[in-house]
């Protein structure tokens, strides 16, 4: 690592930079603590503080249709998850490292393209897809297969720019000192890029449970997901619940975040 | 030399990178049994890419490659009997010096117990004790370069292939780096191929040196043979200092100068043909008349141009007028003669240190 020394800055503009540093912060943090405090009050009035209550989180447990959608969330975030990262890493490696197959060019295009392409379009083009093909029914096997769709472009970016800065030689030096081809993968190449494998995967997880638009789009009659289901009880009525839900959501975003973190933190000290 | 059986020889081998890049041309090299052998030639001459065909992680584009009598064909690194040390050493980070240098072992499936003993002597060869269970970024460049070796060596492969092992440590330690390097092939007894571009050190460590240059080989032989009688202006140019006079050969064995000395030099070319004397700046002598100067040898008249003093060595560049200029090094001692610019001399050498090259 290297340290970067910087002209001394005038003590007035560290000053302005420090304020302004607070601001942002404050500007992301204080919609959440608000959140997150009245998620613990008494009150069945959302902007109203009741004393200090769990009778939220407690109403939240009993709701059968919010359980049935956290699970549902969760069930298709772990099986896109593992898919995508899988099919991820693979489009990732073949991209970086073989340069001569045929279509390599417009794979290596469109495999950004539901990055760019707005949510709405990739979900009318998935329930189009899903509709006229009848091959699948919409609901969760629906679900699953549209955030695979998506996740899988977002892990392959990930993993390749890991990728990118691995020394080939490595792979190169494993087959020198007698690796196949699987060990030398097994031994050496997926241990250097694990880091992004496991950053792509966590990515493909929280964007698998936050997605709203094309879940929602996707998704038919029968199953939901978390954030679905809350985006249509805000609709209906606001009540503190929602609170508690959106504190449940970001305890889980925390951890998947501070996950991600540990991982980059791993990867910058072996490099 | 024993008259055994070649340990990696080379035919007709061309790797071509595309339509128009050629990066080995037609090749024909032997390298033998035992011996330290370098391939020296400047950046981008393929020097990388013939060391990667030995190993199998390039293919010919044309020719064969034998190892040990064994034809290689298109048989993968992980089938060859060699083994590489990398131009960047290319440990892997995630495993400590121990594990490292195991790895090869490990992939042959060798008893653990047979490893650990096998890893514990290339640790003392090449003297890492203390520090096996490190990580290669914990470790200055000088001990990454002695693990890649030993890497390398404890599978006891029948040749050894280095990509410039030492370009990226300092003067120094290149210079001891060196000498370790040596007393180990020594020691181990296997074929070393070196790839260098600098040519101090290939004639230092070498057996024998081939000389490359846009892909083609332009002499192999010798340390002393390539130093002493290069054979193409390349070699000449590349290997040690040299100082150049244009010359048009008078019979065999005598050239004259563009100011019209007749001079005896070591030639192969007809009578007639436009050639370029090469000498050596250490084989000049500097005398004050051509009297002193021993007969029997050359001897050029001309005057001190230039003088730089550099430490051990004083150096002069003698102007002749229209023949061109001498460039003369002079060993520094109490005895030596100094001269001042504008002084007459005689520049006097023997035959034998003029080579006389096609232009
Ligand atoms: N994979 C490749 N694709 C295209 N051209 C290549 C490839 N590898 C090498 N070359 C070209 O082949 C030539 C020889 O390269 P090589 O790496 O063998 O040179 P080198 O003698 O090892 O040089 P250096 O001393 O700089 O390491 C160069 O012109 C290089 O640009
Ligand atoms: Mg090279």
């Amino acid at each position: 690592m290297t340290l970067h020394q910087g002209a001394v800055a005038r003590p007035w503009v560290e000053r302005i930079l420090a304020i302004n540093g607070w601001f942002v912060f404050a500007f992301l943090y204080l919609p959440i603590m608000v959140v997150v405090v009245f998620s613990f009050s008494g009150s069945s009035n959302v902007g109203i503080w009741g004393g200090f209550s769990l009778r939220w989180y407690d109403q939240m447990l009993g709701n059968q249709q919010l359980m049935n959608a956290l699970k549902n969330s969760i069930v298709i975030a772990l099986w896109s998850t593992v898919i995508a990262t899988v099919l991820g890493t693979a489009a990732a490696l073949s991209l970086d490292r073989y340069r001569r197959w045929v279509g390599r060019g417009a794979f290596d295009g469109l495999l950004y393209l539901p990055i760019i392409i707005p949510d709405v379009t990739m979900a009318v083009m998935l329930l189009l897809w899903f509709t006229q093909t009848g091959l699948v029914p919409l609901g969760r096997t629906s679900i699953t297969l549209a955030h695979i769709a998506f996740n899988i472009s977002f892990v392959a970016i990930v993993v390749r720019a890991r990728l990118a800065h691995m020394d080939p030689e490595m792979e190169d030096a494993a087959a020198d000192l007698y690796a196949g081809r699987w060990q030398a993968f097994r031994r050496v190449t997926l241990p250097l890029i694990l880091p992004g494998v496991l950053g792509g995967a966590l990515l493909a997880l929280t964007l698998s449970l936050d997605d709203v638009v094309i879940t929602s789009f996707v998704q038919g009659p029968g199953a939901t997901t978390l954030p679905v289901y809350v985006f249509g009880l805000i609709r209906r009525s606001v009540t503190p619940e929602i609170n508690a839900v959106s504190t449940f959501m970001i305890a889980i975003s925390m951890v998947l975040v501070l996950g991600s973190l540990g991982f980059q933190r791993r990867s910058e000290k072996d490099d | 030399m024993t008259d055994s059986i070649a340990a990696v020889s080379l035919h007709g081998v061309t790797k071509r990178f595309g339509e128009d890049v050629v990066a080995v041309d037609d090749v024909d090299l032997e390298i033998r049994d035992g011996e330290f052998f370098s391939l020296l030639g400047p950046s981008g001459c393929g020097k990388t890419t013939t060391l990667r065909m030995i190993a199998g992680l390039e293919f010919p584009t044309d020719g064969s490659i034998e190892i040990y009598g064994e034809e290689m064909g298109i048989s993968p690194p992980n089938k060859r009997p060699v083994n590489t040390v990398f131009q960047s050493y290319a440990l892997f980070p995630h495993m400590n010096v121990e594990d490292n240098i195991g790895f090869g072992l490990r992939m042959q499936k060798i008893d653990p117990a047979e490893i650990r003993t096998k890893v514990g002597e290339a640790i003392e060869l090449v003297q890492m004790t203390g520090m096996e269970k490190r990580r290669p970024n914990a470790l200055s460049g000088g001990q990454q370069q002695r693990v890649a070796l030993a890497r390398a060596l404890v599978n006891r492969p029948k040749v050894l292939l280095l990509d410039e092992p030492l370009g990226a440590l300092d003067l120094k330690l290149r210079q001891t780096m060196q000498l370790e390097l040596k007393d180990i092939q020594s020691e181990v007894g296997i074929s070393f191929v070196y790839v260098t571009h600098d040519q101090e050190e290939a004639l230092t460590m070498s057996d024998r040196i081939a000389v490359m240059n846009e892909g083609r080989m332009e002499q192999v032989g010798r340390s002393e043979d390539i130093y002493d009688s290069p054979g193409s202006l390349f070699v000449a140019g590349f290997v040690g200092d040299m100082c150049f006079l244009t010359a048009e050969v008078v019979e065999a064995g005598a050239v004259r100068l563009s100011g019209g000395e007749i001079v005896r030099a070591r030639t192969s070319d007809a009578a007639g043909t436009s050639v370029t004397l090469a000498l050596r700046p250490e084989m000049l002598h500097l005398y004050a008349e051509a009297s002193e100067a021993p007969s029997g040898r050359n001897a050029v008249k001309g005057s001190i141009a230039r003088s730089v003093f550099n430490g051990g060595t004083m150096f002069y560049e003698v102007d002749i007028g229209a023949g061109g200029s001498f460039d003369v090094r002079v060993e520094n001692k109490p005895s030596m003669r100094r001269w001042d610019m504008g002084d007459s001399v005689v520049v006097d050498f023997h035959p034998e240190a003029a080579t006389a090259l096609a232009q």
